[in-house]
């Protein structure tokens, strides 16, 4: 498929100019024209006043698409834990598996018998586990390798892992040798009740737009799923499932992890996991504002989050970021302080259950996504909040 | 050592909008900027030839505008700069993006590749994890620190969500790197006349002998079907009143809803 | 205004305004605040090629004039008026070798001020000798192949941080003004030591100094010039200098007048924003009017120079005078139309109003600017009457 423009028709009015994301229309010589930075979104089809943009279909585009079933989950370990996105992906898989008929199956590299059995339990029908020692921890070559093998073997129609460093690093692999498309960090997924492709939706522009992607051709269909966005599966520890062991012979790696090292600051900050998130943006003013949110953190017994505008400034490290580009957090209570609410920190918190909201600003639009908001000065209403926290706690 | 560095040209994205009456953008006065994670990595790569010694390269596969970032890199110091384009890359999702840069790689030769972590606009993180596959060499994503390198072997510390992990690779390598690892250098004013005569050299589709039909919209596997704005909706409650009757109204709500 | 510069004084301009925006403004509250000397942003100064604007291309410069030198001066002094003083003192301690250096000093000294290196430091006032520096008591006594210098100066920009010091010595009291002799002498030099540093109303991201000479030895051909040209010296340095004051004052009263303007037009009285009520339009009017006449005089002078004029004390003099003047009077109303919050250190226009003081007193008080610019009148009126 290609955008034309008809040149007779077009006025060189440039309406459709603003409509592309890509800015990929320019006016030459009175006429529009699209250039190859044209990502095919179609926005522009609609805008123009005279009709005069449209779409080629070619050959190409009719091409047979290929066959697979079932769809599975990468099932994540560190340490031999599983990770909680391991469950969403598995409550994703079976809603996505009864539109489509088929199966859900589970891939776990590392990790114990155990860990295969409760993904059955979270929803797996099957789980593809392979034990070998070179699992243990995240590597790129051997997982990509290996999943690429097994989806070789078994034709999966769709192929879903987290969003995390790993399943973002070694995912594009796999997807690039198998000659497939992929998808990152989709928020929602769905099936196409006519055509029966995947419909992977995801932010793009630091979240500022949401896009639709197709892979309608090749199969399997990858994407990567943000953490803390699914529900998880429901979790059923009666359920009965299959584990097929996996040998890792063929599997070659350049790169070696020679050590792994946590770091934790003061106050923990696994922030996906909180129940309380105390975040700050750039009305924190700096590294003792910050201060601030960390005793308010310690009083509430939470973590402490931060904005893009934050981290930038160096007020905090990145591992507290909430947003686009951090993390998605999804915690009962999460407190905004001096957060303006660009769209690239409210894709990441606004899943949160409760929202409260401080900022001076009464037009901030974190206001329109806060449950409660409050207009004030933060460095006043902070330590207060705090004091009264320890009271009602202490009480 | 030959160093080659990726770098694509964004919009500045905190700029962009969608107007969800006409669901289209709005996008006047936006910029256009080298995406800022892969500053990092032309710093890196600066960084890397200054220990070493080398030349590194900055690479770009976009339209001819794409020019001002690659000149814009000239300007910091990176001794040559490539610009891959071609009317045949149009509609190029990440697979097909990242098969021609690996054709360009291929063609100019590469010890160390460097990649942002990921581009601004698309945020997908997959272009450089698919050209290290292309080219059948090693890559390591979100690199923080590099400890050491020297021919034929590199160390560095990747950033993991709860820590990092200290990880080895031999030579060639692709790496992907994350704001912490340093701070980009001004231009300097010799490099920014350098810039201005600086011939930037041009590769087409031909030049690295890619195959059209794992180029723009025929090789990708993915399409955009639509795009549209993000919801955002909730009802709010603004609570009103001195400092004291604010807090005490919101801890008496927050206690109500168990959230303490 | 355009005033049509070449496009490398447009890409000077725009790459200091970037380092400007960058890596100044985030961090000049914190440098007034604490008076912590800007190590950093020195050296980003450096790798930009911004130490060697002004330095001839044999020494590793760029071989640029006076215009370029305001230039990048004024869009520093935008944001910090403490940093940009460094920079501009920094070509102040140049200037003497520069003009009158020979060429072993330049060789040896030019390519390690080009590269930002060194930093480089003047010493000519004293506690007895500021306006009237006809009252120098450092002396330098010549003593077989080397001088001796004895005595101590006073306010010494870049004191301590300088690796350079170009000064003014009494070498033969009994001559008057030409019994003066310029002299450059390295940190570390036996017999050379530094005072404590100054607590100072502005700039205080600069470090002022006492430079002390004890006994001090420097080579013989350490003097710049011949003996007795001290004064000479100092003078046609300051001739040229002075443009570069003018400009720290162009540069920081913009930077006002812009939080200014910004402030107007957010901060609501009355209903509307306050940059709708006429009294502050014409505050504001009065300012941008100001600035852009200091700013074409600056850069006119700074052509002027940079042409190959010889006499140019009356010119500098009335550059530094009138912009130094008009960026104590803008960034007062910056304050002024801020109202309360221009006086408060959330905002920058209170550090600059405190900062652009000094514009007015060093380098040549402004009163002695008048008197200068009153001196060359009536030599010129003496002259067109003959």
């Amino acid at each position: 498929m290609f955008i034309k423009v008809n040149k007779d028709k077009c006025t060189g009015c440039e309406t459709c100019l603003s409509s592309c994301p890509y800015d990929a229309i320019i006016v030459k010589d009175g006429k529009a024209d699209i250039t190859e930075l044209c990502q095919l979104c179609r926005s522009c089809l609609s805008v123009c006043p005279e009709g005069a943009i449209f779409e080629v279909e070619e050959e190409a585009d009719k091409k047979e698409k290929a066959q697979g079933s079932g769809v599975w989950v990468f099932a994540e370990q560190r340490d031999g834990e599983l990770a909680g996105v391991s469950f969403e992906l598995l409550g994703a898989g079976r809603r996505l598996a009864e539109k489509l008929g088929g199966e859900v199956s589970a891939v776990l590299f590392g990790g114990s018998a155990a860990g295969a059995e409760e993904l059955i339990r979270w929803g797996a029908d099957k789980v593809y586990h392979c034990d070998d020692g070179m699992f243990g921890a995240f590597n790129d070559e051997p997982y990509a390798g290996l999943l690429a093998e097994l989806i070789t073997q078994y034709r999966p129609e769709i192929v879903l892992a987290g969003a995390t460093p790993i399943g973002r690093s070694f995912f594009p692999r796999v997807a690039a040798r198998l000659k497939t498309g992929l998808t990152a960090d989709c928020t929602s997924l769905d099936i196409d009740g006519e055509t029966k492709n995947l419909l992977q939706v995801r932010p793009a522009f630091g979240g500022n737009i949401m896009a639709t992607i197709l892979c309608p051709h090749t199969r399997p269909q990858m994407a990567t799923v943000r953490p803390r966005v699914m529900k998880r599966g429901e979790y059923d520890a009666s359920r009965k499932g299959e584990v097929v062991k996996i040998r890792a012979d063929n599997v070659k790696s350049r790169t070696k992890v020679i050590e792994t090292i946590r770091e934790v600051s003061e106050m923990s900050v696994n922030l996906q996991e909180a129940n309380i998130i105390v975040s700050g943006g750039r009305g924190m003013g700096g590294e003792k504002g910050f201060q601030l949110l960390f005793d308010l953190a310690e009083a509430l017994g939470g973590c402490v989050g931060a904005s893009r505008a934050a981290v930038d400034e160096g007020w905090i490290p990145y591992r507290h970021q909430v947003g686009q580009t951090g993390k998605t957090v999804g915690p009962k209570l999460y407190i905004a302080c001096g957060i303006s609410g660009a769209v690239q920190h409210l894709v990441g918190m606004q899943s949160s259950d409760i929202i409260v909201a401080i900022n001076k600003n009464p037009d901030a639009p974190i206001f329109s996504v806060a449950t409660y908001g409050i207009v004030g000065d933060l460095f006043e209403i902070l330590p207060l909040l705090t004091k009264k926290i320890k009271e009602v706690k202490g009480a | 050592m030959k160093i080659v560095v990726c770098v694509k040209q964004v919009p500045d994205t905190a700029e962009v909008r969608i107007n969800p009456e006409t669901n289209t953008l709005i996008r006047d006065g936006v910029e256009s900027i080298i995406n800022p994670y892969d500053m990092h990595a032309i710093e890196a790569g600066l960084q890397i030839r200054e220990k070493t010694g080398g030349k590194v390269t900055v690479l770009t596969m976009g339209p001819p505008q794409a020019e001002n970032a690659l000149r814009e890199a000239i300007s910091m110091g990176v001794d040559d700069a490539v610009l891959l384009t071609d009317r045949s890359f149009a509609g190029s999702d990440t697979w097909a993006t990242a098969y021609a840069l690996s054709k360009a790689i291929e063609h100019l030769g590469a010890d160390v590749i460097l990649c942002g972590k990921q581009a601004i606009d698309g945020d997908t993180a997959q272009v450089g994890p698919e050209i290290a596959e292309f080219l059948d060499i090693p890559h390591i994503a979100y690199i923080r620190k590099i400890e050491d390198v020297k021919e034929g072997r590199i160390v560095v510390q990747r950033l993991m969500d709860e820590g990092y992990d200290l990880m080895e690779s031999s030579l060639p390598v692709l790496l992907t790197v994350v704001r912490e690892l340093n701070v980009p250098r001004m231009p300097s004013l010799k490099g920014k006349m350098a810039a201005k005569k600086a011939g930037i050299k041009k590769l087409t589709a031909a030049d690295i002998g890619a195959e059209e039909s794992k180029l723009g919209l025929r090789g990708s596997p993915t399409q955009v079907r639509n795009i549209f704005a993000p919801e955002a909706k909730r009802d709010r409650k603004i609570i009103d009143g001195t400092n004291e009757e604010i807090i005490d109204a919101l801890v008496k709500e927050l206690t109500g809803l168990k959230c303490l | 205004m355009d005033y049509l510069l070449t496009e490398e004084q447009i890409m000077i301009r725009d790459l200091a305004r970037q380092i400007a925006e960058e890596k100044i403004v985030p961090v000049r509250a914190e440098l007034d605040e604490t008076g912590t000397f800007p190590h950093d942003i020195m050296k980003t100064l450096a790798q930009s090629d911004l130490f060697g604007l002004f330095i001839p291309e044999e020494y590793g410069g760029l071989g640029k004039g006076c215009l370029e030198l305001a230039i990048a001066v004024e869009e520093l002094s935008r944001a910090c008026l403490g940093v940009s003083t460094t920079y501009a003192a920094n070509a102040l301690g140049t200037y003497p070798l520069l003009l009158f250096g020979s060429d072993e000093q330049k060789k040896r000294y030019l390519p390690d001020i080009a590269a930002g290196k060194k930093l480089v430091a003047f010493g000519l006032t004293e506690a007895n000798a500021g306006s009237d520096a006809g009252g120098i008591q450092t002396t330098a006594r010549l003593e077989g192949n080397e001088y001796v210098i004895n005595g101590t100066k006073q306010w010494i920009t870049n004191g301590g941080e300088a690796g350079i010091y170009t000064i003014i010595g009494i070498t033969d009291r009994s001559k008057g003004p030409r019994g003066a002799s310029a002299f450059v002498v390295e940190k570390g030099t036996p017999g050379f030591s530094f005072g404590k540093k100054e607590n100072k109303m502005g700039i205080r991201a600069s470090a002022t100094t006492e430079l002390i000479f004890d006994n001090c030895r420097v080579p013989k051909e350490n003097i710049i010039g011949k003996e007795g040209m001290g004064f000479v010296v100092a003078m046609k340095t300051l001739d040229n200098s002075r443009t570069g004051v003018g400009s720290q004052g162009v540069g920081v009263a913009q930077g006002a007048f812009e939080e200014a303007v910004k402030f107007a037009r957010q901060r609501v009285q009355f209903g509307h924003p306050v940059i709708t009520f006429q009294a502050v339009q014409h505050m504001l009017a009065d300012m941008g009017t100001s600035i852009e006449a200091a700013r074409a005089l600056v850069y006119a002078v700074s052509r002027f120079i940079d042409a190959g004029a010889k006499d140019v004390s009356k010119e500098s003099a009335m550059a530094k005078v009138f912009a130094t003047d008009v960026a104590m009077r803008v960034t007062t109303d910056a304050v002024q139309v801020m109202g309360g919050s221009g006086y408060m250190k959330e905002y920058p226009v209170e550090k600059m109003m405190r900062d652009a003081k000094i514009l007015q007193i060093y380098e040549g008080t402004n009163q002695i600017q008048r008197n200068v610019i009153g001196q060359a009148l009536i030599k010129e009126a003496a002259k067109a009457n003959k």
